[in-house]
């Protein structure tokens, strides 16, 4: 059976650092998944990896059964990764950004779709400005907005919601959730774990780049005898258990 | 090859938006070096017999102005986008090595043939320039941008910082293009100057541009064909290995 996103003893290393060690993970196609981990865990790493910004010093990386590496073009059509930072092109406006993002992926005549990303992501009265004329929280939605554009099966929301104003949160999360319904697989991570909590039917914590804990949100509360997600991952991160 | 079009549009926009800096104020400062080097030397003997300065220098004046948008659109593309962090829109994409290569290219070939044609039509309405050999010299206007913007996307994945990136601009391309026969011809040099030029690729695309308009030049333009276009093919060759194996751009 194709996974939505595979992961198979994945390691990379920078200098001295192991980023990740021996990660094994797999996404079921049309699952809403929670990556979880202090700072500095791995998390972002392993998504650059398995978006190909980065190559992985070993290891298989495999998205709607496609090899990240070895078939990267198909496997990058059926990615859409919305990174954390807050990064934009600065002589493009916001409909320009989406326009070629499309393009980029090979898409002509997306009109439809892209207004309506706009509309859900309430943006259409920004369409036409540009890019730096955008509050953070704005740019925030044109970066989800261009994650989405190519309508991936596979979306990576790399904590979507650091540092933005409720609004938006209520916004992004209806919107999403309207994906999964749709069939999209969903990877989040987040440091608002109730979030991860309400949101996400399974959970991986990443310690120091190996993966401690994957399992139910259900499971992991019981398993710890507890109502909430913050209370399990901070048990988690003080005795470093391997709950897999 | 739509996602390529779609990459080789977009860097075309990019400069095309800023038109004022990127077409424009090359046009005004190669003016400025034709206005004043052509009165300084007016009474300056012909270099070549019947071509007067001014003849001689806007051939090279052109190439240089070529050369050095050509590069600074590619390099300045990828330094940016690397600083900004918006390459991720581009290296997220399903776009090949070889579609990335190419649209960075084309674009950077775009804006230097842009450039240079403004400058060479802007000079041949005030001074008497002929076009001796066109193909020789559309040869050498398209293979010498070509270049340029390869190795402006060679500066662009290995420059981390815009200091970097105006350290290869002022300590490589400026003293090359400089120093390429653009402003005189390498036969009025001492010996030893003149076999320096030889190692100066820069040299090669003016002396064949040159040639393909006043159909005088300095060496054969076939010599400055076969060391160009061998230059052109082992730069981009490299940018293609480099962009293959992601060094520091997938890292």
């Amino acid at each position: 059976m194709t996974h939505a996103i595979e992961i198979r003893g994945v390691e990379k290393r920078f200098g001295d650092l192991q980023a990740l060690k021996s990660v094994d993970l797999t996404v079921e196609k049309g699952e809403f998944f929670a990556l979880l981990g202090p700072n500095g865990a791995g998390k972002t790493t392993l998504i650059n990896v398995l978006a190909g910004l980065s190559r992985p010093d070993a290891g298989v990386l495999k998205v709607m059964g496609y090899d990240v590496v070895r078939e990267y073009r198909a496997a990058r059509r059926n990615l859409g990764v919305v990174p954390q930072e807050l990064v934009f092109d600065p002589f493009l406006t916001v409909r320009e950004s989406l326009e070629l993002q499309s393009g980029y992926f090979g898409i002509a005549n997306n009109g439809d779709w892209i207004e309506d990303l706009l509309s859900n992501l309430q943006l259409m009265d920004k369409a036409d400005k540009n890019m730096r004329a955008l509050s953070g929280g704005m740019k925030r939605r044109v970066l989800i907005a261009q994650a989405l554009v190519h309508r991936p099966p596979v979306i990576v929301l790399d904590e979507p919601t650091a540092g933005v104003d409720v609004e938006l949160r209520k916004v992004l999360w209806k919107f999403i959730q309207r994906l999964n319904h749709e069939g999209h697989t969903i990877l989040l991570t987040t440091h608002y774990l109730e979030e991860a909590q309400t949101l996400c039917r399974r959970v991986g914590i990443l310690k120091q780049g190996q993966i401690v804990a994957l399992d139910t949100t259900e499971n992991l509360l019981a398993g710890r005898s507890s109502q909430s997600l913050e209370d399990v991952f901070v048990a988690i991160m003080q005795d470093g258990g391997v709950g897999k | 090859m739509r996602g390529f079009r779609t990459l080789l549009f977009k860097e075309i926009l990019r400069f095309w938006k800023v038109s004022f800096q990127t077409v424009l104020a090359p046009l005004v400062s190669t003016l400025l070096y034709l206005l004043v080097f052509s009165h300084v030397m007016s009474d300056h003997p012909d270099v070549y017999p019947g071509v007067t300065y001014a003849a001689f220098l806007i051939p090279g004046l052109t190439m240089m102005a070529m050369v050095q948008n050509a590069f600074a659109n590619s390099s300045s593309s990828l330094v940016q986008s690397k600083v900004m962090g918006n390459m991720v829109f581009v290296l997220l994409t399903p776009l090949s090595h070889a579609e990335i290569f190419g649209a960075y290219v084309l674009a950077a070939m775009v804006r230097g043939l842009l450039v240079g044609t403004v400058v060479f039509v802007t000079g041949w309405v005030f001074f008497d320039v002929p076009i001796r050999q066109p193909l020789w010299t559309i040869t050498f206007a398209v293979i010498s941008t070509a270049l340029s913007g390869s190795l402006g996307i060679l500066a662009g994945i290995w420059a981390e910082k815009f200091d970097q990136m105006a350290a290869w601009q002022n300590f490589v391309i400026l003293p090359l293009t400089f120093l390429s026969g653009a402003f005189y011809s390498i036969h009025t040099l001492p010996p030893f100057w003149a076999a320096l030029s030889r190692f100066n690729p820069f040299f090669y695309m003016i002396d064949g541009f040159r040639y393909g308009l006043l159909g005088s030049a300095d060496i054969s333009p076939w010599e400055s064909l076969l060391i160009v276009g061998g230059a052109c093919l082992a730069l981009s060759w490299t940018t293609l290995a480099v962009l293959r194996s992601g060094w520091r751009l997938r890292n």
